[in-house]
């Protein structure tokens, strides 16, 4: 740790620390942010590849449990990215620590860095496990890796960044709980984790459309495949467009100081 | 040692300062200029501002009006120079739940931008707080005053020249509190200039060379602590008198009274003879007598007026 300490330039400094504790932060309870999410996806893993291999074909060539991996890598880094932020400044804003960071000087820009970059690496930390148990388990493609990882980092950014915007909107535990269970939920589950579109009646296809989940882990699961709903391009368009859209509120929001400098 | 550059600078410079929160306006127009190496208290009841304009100053709220500098630093426009050279232990007992004491000032330290070369800084810190045996202790498992301890660590590990701490001894013990009146006066002699808020006016009377007192948002007084008491000319008198009570004649110089203990004030010194020939008069035997110079609660009261609660 020392050596990177030394080689991060001074005017780094700052964000750095700010990312190494919170980095540090979810590693002290690694055990519920870390191999709680791993064991709750093998658990899905296991209980739908039982009752649903054999009975359902989703793309051709493709067993249905590793159909699913993807999606349940996907769809565990993002909630992951989006509970590393979130939970970390509801905690702290709740405990006043908050106030340890708003002393200093590190601006609004620094504080977003460090806290997506850390939310960025949770999320990865748990999709990757996920995947090295998985594979043990099924035999599983990799067709084009670089849409994997562009899909995998642009994902947790833009849940990293929608988890800093609840956090900071968040005054109390059980709103963002709300926001997790109502939500981001919803949107994971409604987003073709467990399915493709294409089995869904026209009017569900349309409506998961809008869900910019689907975009995200159709185009991880491209990735792997080399197969998906629709095109890889697309996805990476809306998800980008969404990740800028939620990036640039974001920003507003910690410039002004809403909620956090009154 | 302070990063002080300019000596004519002020250590901070409030100007016109207003607050407004909705209909409530909580500072109505706060100047204010304290100079580099001073030791200086804000005094005042609850809900007088004080925490207010502190937190205006940490750049924790923003001022509806008005401009604050910090060692010439904008606190809004040159908000990052301003706060490097701020130092602010805050009144609540607020901390990170997930590190120890040592770790939490290293990362302090890290988010002002230093490195691990300022670790030694970080262990003298430490050392000089009577934290060494707790250094490796989360900071959930402290108690209350080391937790004070810490919060004061922690608003020192960058090295500010400017330090700001409210109600530093707020729940304090004796002890303890004697050891923080110590450190910060060995604080202010390595040449910090310190602001410190309180609500024990014997703390500021003690420390302070320059005191303002606040009320409903404005400051009513702004003085050196000794000119401040030679303003009230006053002594008081204090009366052990057992189980007799005091003859009515002199009432209306009670001050406070007791178990038998009487305090008077007094606005010239001829009437110690009024009151000893009227308690002559009146057969009472006196215990003890004492003589007392006015202090700041005088002043404080005289200004603030009324039996203000929380003072």
């Amino acid at each position: 740790m020392n050596l990177i300490d030394d080689a991060i330039p001074p005017a780094w400094h700052g964000t750095y620390t700010l990312f190494k504790k919170e980095l540090f932060r979810f590693w002290r309870v690694a055990f519920q942010t870390v191999a709680s999410p791993i064991l709750t996806a093998l658990l899905y893993l296991l209980i739908f590849s039982h009752a649903l291999d054999g009975h359902v074909q989703v793309y051709k060539g493709v067993p249905y449990k590793a159909f699913l991996i993807p999606g349940l890598i996907m769809m565990s880094l993002l909630q992951n990215a989006f509970a590393n932020s979130s939970s970390s400044l509801v905690q702290s804003k709740i405990m006043g620590s908050i106030v340890f960071v708003l002393l200093t000087p590190l601006t609004y820009l620094q504080f977003f860095i460090a806290f997506l970059a850390a939310a960025i690496i949770r999320g990865f930390l748990v999709g990757f496990s996920i995947y090295i148990v998985a594979i043990w388990f099924v035999d599983l493609p990799i067709m084009h890796p670089l849409w994997i990882f562009a899909f995998a980092l642009l994902g947790s950014a833009l849940l990293g960044t929608f988890g800093i915007i609840a956090g900071i909107w968040a005054d109390k535990f059980d709103q963002m709980a709300a926001f997790q269970n109502f939500v981001i939920m919803p949107l994971t589950f409604l987003s073709g984790v467990f399915y493709s579109i294409h089995s869904l009646p026209p009017i569900w296809q349309t409506i998961s459309k809008f869900n910019p989940f689907f975009y995200m882990i159709d185009g991880f699961r491209y990735g792997f495949f080399g197969q998906a709903d629709i095109s890889p391009w697309i996805s990476i368009v809306v998800v980008v467009a969404f990740l800028l859209a939620l990036a640039w509120l974001c920003l507003k929001m910690l410039k002004s100081g809403y909620k956090l400098r009154g | 040692m302070p990063m002080s550059v300019n000596q004519s600078v002020p250590a901070i410079k409030i100007e016109q300062v207003h607050k407004h929160f909705g209909d409530l306006h909580v500072l109505k127009g706060i100047d204010l200029t304290i100079n580099q190496g001073e030791f200086f208290a804000l005094l005042g009841p609850n809900g007088a501002g004080k925490s207010t304009l502190i937190n205006i100053l940490a750049g924790l709220l923003k001022s509806t009006q008005g401009n604050i500098a910090i060692m010439g630093h904008n606190v809004v426009n040159d908000y990052q120079a301003a706060r490097l050279n701020l130092g602010v232990v805050p009144q609540e007992l607020v901390f990170d739940p997930f590190f120890n004491v040592r770790e939490m000032l290293r990362f302090q330290a890290g988010y002002f931008g230093r490195g691990r070369e300022n670790d030694a800084w970080v262990d003298e810190i430490i050392e000089s707080l009577g934290l060494t045996d707790k250094a490796h202790t989360n900071m959930r498992k402290l108690s209350g005053g080391m937790k004070r301890r810490a919060l004061i660590a922690q608003a020192l590990v960058h090295k500010p020249p400017v330090i700001v701490l409210d109600e530093p001894t707020a729940g304090v013990d004796v002890e303890l509190r004697q050891m923080l009146w110590e450190f910060i006066k060995k604080l202010n002699r390595d040449g910090h200039t310190i602001i410190l808020t309180t609500h024990y006016l014997e703390e500021a009377e003690a420390l302070c060379e320059r005191v303002a007192m606040m009320k409903d948002g404005k400051i009513v007084a702004l003085d050196t602590t000794t000119n401040l008491l030679s303003k009230l000319p006053g002594k008081n008198l204090r009366l052990q008198l057992g189980a007799a009570t005091l003859p009515t004649s002199l009432l209306p110089m009670l001050k406070s009274g007791q178990n038998g203990v009487f305090t008077l004030a007094l606005t010239d010194l001829n009437q110690i003879e009024f009151a000893l020939s009227e308690l002559r008069k009146a057969n009472v035997n006196i215990e003890d007598m004492q003589l007392i110079e006015a202090d700041l609660e005088d002043v404080f009261m005289s200004l603030v007026g009324g039996k203000s609660g929380g003072v």
